[in-house]
């Protein structure tokens, strides 16, 4: 089981660097749906009292949300703003490649320090890739122009906190969980449509561009 | 009770989209207004039971947040009647740039206006934390096309910001919820629900540092959203380019519950014998706040943003007022509500003064006294107010938390308090000065029809403010009293 | 009886480094839909250019003659230290992945020098490109031998290779599996082939690797094929050592299923030719960093 577990982790480290690394945004949006079907799937897996409907729920419920309604919204404001690329980033690609394996070493090296009060059943990595893609997820929100790498930024953001919650909360109440997939999933179809008007208002998406609104 | 509180809102929001004619969708915002006041009214005679075994129970803080709440939402319900029967719904020409724009449809207006009801109502409800964050999230998605009403690009830019910074940071909240999870743990492995009663009762048991980080993110999380700097970045943005009823509900309202979130996490932080901690934190952020609003209320150009770092000014002196505790925090709450009030009122007028004068420039409005009575009165009358002159009720409660601050010796942050104050008060009131006295210029088209919809919700809002300023109703003290002490004070 | 298994992996290299290069241009004929050149044409070619005469410019000194015999004779050391199948190399020793990746270093540099040394601005153009890829390869080499090298707690390669079997991929399979993909990158660049550099192309201005060594003709251009046949198969053998976990210990069936794996090995490359297109050249620096990247999580997994 651990050892399904360190390749979970494993590949999730791999979808955050490949994020970092592309500039087609078709590419990011799929790299992200990945990251958060395998996401989904983790508490299948991670969970320590075993299997049950509460956890298939929420696995199916995250699988779909992740997997096939974001990427489906996302491609559509891509689509119909007509991008396909993110053309020159605050930071180029290659130094936020570096910059990530930068973060993933402090990422390993702080979640193997932090004084945890309990000993936990999963995969020491867990924390340390949680940290890893909180740190992505910033990263690629503060480093991106257009618009839909932004929201994917936040995605990541979420994804990596959801993490959190699977490594250490055990026993989450089903309500809370499903209330804060159905606040992603509408936060995100209103980014999309924000999106969809942004592109009408200003024919781009470049949201350095907005910047009309200052003191 | 509770359980309608949250749904009646909801339930009309949706009804709101379905109906296809204005004037019934406008009675039906007008008649959800009035349903909600009145129980709320009513929760003040008889305590609701709490629902959802416990996860949904009105206590003082909720009680009296959702009482502004409500007061707020009705006058606001009266003052968008008019608004919205005012409003043109073909292409319009903006004013400042000359473009056109559209306006959004008016269903999508009213809907979301109610969900935003219903979401801040769940806000003062929750006594679940994991509750609380869904609510405030709610709260984010449903203000957000309210603010894109106008449908041009500075209100896009102002939306996409609001909407990006506010998800970021309440997203930062969930890992601090997260982190109280992990402090709350029993050592036995299992984690304790984040009910507030149940946290507060277990509180000698927590693991400190985790707790505190969890308050550290919790505070940035929410305070993102209450308008702390130097999270506050989408607030004037956000407040100048929403119709003035939007910003009069986000000022009086929203921030306040994002407030109440905080005032939750401070709750645990004191149970646990923390509070020393959190109310250092509370104090920085609060006086910075204070700082660069002062700094950027100095410079505006534009009154509609002055309103808005007013708004941030006012969340650093409640921020203030709980870290210096006991009467501080009396003085905290007593300002909550004054501060609502006034600053509704004053984003009321100011939509008045928009539709008259068409610019959002300090220097382009001249004369108000002359050209619109009322209002030029009301505006003056809620500057004074906002900067906390007698006899009004800010100047009270502004006073309560100065007095808290030297009895409790923290002098340095007293003389700091007084001095920003002082500041602000000088940059607000030439502006307004220079807006109500004087001549009108003559080059300006300008209607110097008052309606009376968008008269009487200003007018009844400012004799609250001045009644406040003059007595305090005792029911009104004992909650007040009720919430400081709940608060941690 | 290890010695005699060593001589015998090295006289293997020696004799089927050339069918791996007939490999992976019958792959690529093959999915080109062509019929492509014989298995054994480059063959055929060393031999056809020893028969030569050599023809040497003016202007080029002694450097330009012994460029392609340093760099044989270093590709041929590497061979007696990465093992095949299995077994012991010949000169094993604790450490010897550093003198690996100083011996490539060697013949590169000797490469660069008498490219240099003709003078012709275009050798002087792919030795600066050679020398910046490579130059970003060998950190990446390292990163991936260290990851394995810490996971196998061996420092040479023969023991690392050797200590590669079904439980260390259990326990230790990502490490291996990213590590694998770093060296499969290197690989790809080392000896360059699509997606980092064309061996086919006729324009020099597209060249990296095939520009370099311009100018040589005849015996001196037959070593250099040869040395990067066995280059091709020193890389190939550090690769399916990592990836074969078998070792059954007998020595015959391991050395066949080795051959079997290499030829898979140059099919795939063959594939990977066919199926890409060639990065453009800015492109090839943030592949490389892609690969160190995969390397560097490898040894971190391993550290941990």
């Amino acid at each position: 089981m651990t050892n399904w577990i360190d390749t979970v982790m494993v590949l999730i480290i791999l979808s955050n660097l490949m994020l970092l690394g592309s500039s087609r945004l078709a590419a990011c949006i799929r790299i992200v749906a990945s990251q958060g079907i395998i996401l989904g799937l983790l508490p299948l897996l991670a969970h320590e009292g075993g299997i049950d409907g509460h956890v298939v729920l929420l696995a199916a419920w995250s699988v779909t949300l992740k997997g096939v309604a974001f990427p489906w919204l996302l491609t559509r404001a891509m689509r119909d703003a007509s991008v396909r690329r993110e053309v020159e980033p605050f930071v180029g690609y290659t130094t936020s490649l570096l910059a990530g394996c930068a973060a993933l070493a402090v990422s390993l090296w702080a979640g193997n320090r932090l004084p945890l009060p309990f000993a936990i059943q999963n995969s020491s990595l867990t924390v340390a890739v949680a940290l890893f893609t909180i740190m992505t997820g910033l990263f690629v929100i503060v480093s991106r122009r257009k618009a839909v790498n932004q929201v994917l930024g936040y995605l990541v953001l979420e994804n990596g906190i959801y993490m959190y919650g699977v490594a250490f909360v055990q026993k989450s109440p089903l309500l809370v969980e499903l209330g804060v997939l159905l606040d992603v999933f509408v936060a995100v179809f209103v980014m999309g449509i924000m999106i969809f008007h942004i592109n009408r208002e200003f024919d781009h998406i470049d949201t350095d561009q907005l910047s009309i609104l200052k003191e | 009770m509770i359980t309608a509180l949250i749904l009646v809102p909801a339930l009309s929001g949706l009804l709101a989209l379905l109906i296809r004619p204005n004037p019934p969708r406008r009675i039906l915002l007008l008649a959800t207004a009035i349903t909600h006041t009145g129980m709320t009214a009513a929760s003040w005679f008889s305590t609701p039971t709490p629902t959802l075994s416990g996860w949904l129970m009105i206590d003082a803080p909720g009680k009296l947040f959702l009482t502004i709440t409500s007061v707020l939402f009705l006058f606001a319900a009266i003052y968008a009647v008019g608004y919205l029967a005012r409003e043109n719904y073909g292409r319009r020409s903006d004013f400042e740039e000359n473009t056109g724009f559209i306006n959004a449809p008016e269903k999508v207006f009213s809907g979301a206006i109610m969900f935003f009801l219903s979401t801040m109502t769940l806000v003062a409800a929750s006594q679940h934390l994991g509750l609380l964050w869904v609510a405030v999230e709610a709260t984010t998605l449903a203000s957000a096309p309210l603010i894109y009403f106008h449908r041009h690009h500075r209100s896009l830019e102002a939306t996409w910001k609001y909407l990006l910074i506010c998800s970021v940071g309440i997203a930062l909240a969930l890992l601090g919820n997260f982190f109280l999870a992990v402090a709350t743990t029993t050592p036995d492995g299992s984690s304790m629900p984040l009910l507030l009663n149940e946290l507060l009762q277990q509180g000698g048991r927590f693991n400190i540092p985790w707790l505190k980080a969890a308050f550290l993110f919790l505070l940035v999380g929410y305070g993102t959203k209450m308008g702390l700097a130097p999270l506050h970045t989408w607030l004037p943005d956000a407040h100048s380019e929403a119709p003035s009823v939007v910003s009069a509900l986000l000022s009086g309202a929203l921030l306040n519950c994002a407030f109440l979130a905080i005032l939750r996490a401070q709750q645990v932080l004191v149970a646990a014998g923390q509070g020393a901690f959190g109310r250092e934190l509370l104090l920085f952020f609060g006086l910075l706040s204070m700082a660069i609003a002062a700094v950027f209320i100095l410079s505006q150009a534009d009154y509609k943003r002055m309103l808005a770092y007013s708004s941030v000014e006012h969340m650093g002196i409640l921020s203030l007022g709980v870290s210096i505790g006991g009467n501080g925090s009396f003085g905290a709450m007593l300002h909550a509500v004054n501060h609502s009030l006034t600053k509704a009122m004053l984003f009321l007028v100011a939509g008045n003064i928009v539709t008259a004068y068409r610019t959002k420039k300090t220097n382009e409005v001249r004369g108000m006294l002359r050209l619109m009575p009322v209002s030029g009165g009301l505006w003056l009358m809620g500057f004074l107010a906002i900067t906390g002159s007698p006899p009004f009720g800010l100047f009270l409660s502004e006073f309560t938390i100065l007095k808290a601050a030297v009895d409790g010796g923290s002098n340095i942050a007293a003389i700091a308090y007084l001095f920003l104050l002082a500041i602000i008060f000088i940059g607000m009131m030439t502006a307004a000065l220079r807006m109500t006295q004087g001549l009108p210029s003559d080059d300006e088209v300008v209607l110097p029809r008052e309606y009376p919809f968008s008269l009487v919700s200003p007018l009844a809002l400012g004799l609250l403010v001045f009644s406040l300023g003059v007595y305090i109703p005792p029911p009104l003290k004992t909650a007040l009293q009720e919430a400081a002490r709940v608060v941690g004070g | 009886m290890n010695i005699a298994i060593s001589i015998i992996d090295m006289l293997l290299a020696f004799l089927l480094a050339p069918l791996m290069l007939g490999i992976i241009n019958r792959t690529k004929a093959f999915f080109a839909g062509r019929t492509g050149q014989p298995l054994f044409q480059a063959y055929f070619d060393i031999r056809r250019l020893l028969l030569k005469g050599a023809v040497y410019s003016k202007t080029t000194t002694w450097v330009m003659r012994a460029g392609p015999i340093v760099g044989l004779s270093a590709t041929i050391m590497t061979a007696a230290i990465v093992p095949f199948g299995g077994s012991q190399a010949l000169l094993a020793f604790p450490g010897d992945i550093f003198l690996l990746a100083y011996l490539l270093g060697l013949a590169r540099f000797f490469t660069v020098i008498a490219a240099l040394d003709t003078g012709s601005s275009f050798e002087g153009m792919g030795a600066s490109r050679e020398v910046q890829f490579s130059s970003l390869a060998e950190p990446v080499l390292f990163l991936g031998l260290a990851a394995v090298a810490r996971q196998t707690s061996s420092l040479s390669l023969s023991g690392m290779l050797q200590a590669v079997s079904i439980e260390t991929w259990i326990t230790g399979g990502p490490v291996l599996f990213l590590a694998a993909a770093a060296i499969l990158f290197i690989f790809l660049t080392e000896n360059s082939r699509v997606p980092v550099d064309d061996p086919n192309t006729h324009l020099e201005l597209t060249m990296i690797h095939e520009v370099m060594v311009l100018d040589h003709c005849g015996p001196d251009f037959a070593f250099i094929q040869y040395g990067a046949a066995i280059k091709l198969w020193v890389f190939g053998a550090l690769l399916t050592g990592i990836i074969l976990p078998l070792h059954t210990g007998n020595n015959l069936l391991d050395g066949v299923a080795a051959v079997a794996c290499m030829s898979l090995l140059a099919v795939v490359v063959g594939i990977i030719e066919s199926t890409m297109a060639r990065f453009r050249l800015l492109r090839v620096p943030q592949m490389l960093v892609g690969a160190g990247a995969l390397a560097l999580l490898a040894l971190l997994l391993a550290l941990r």
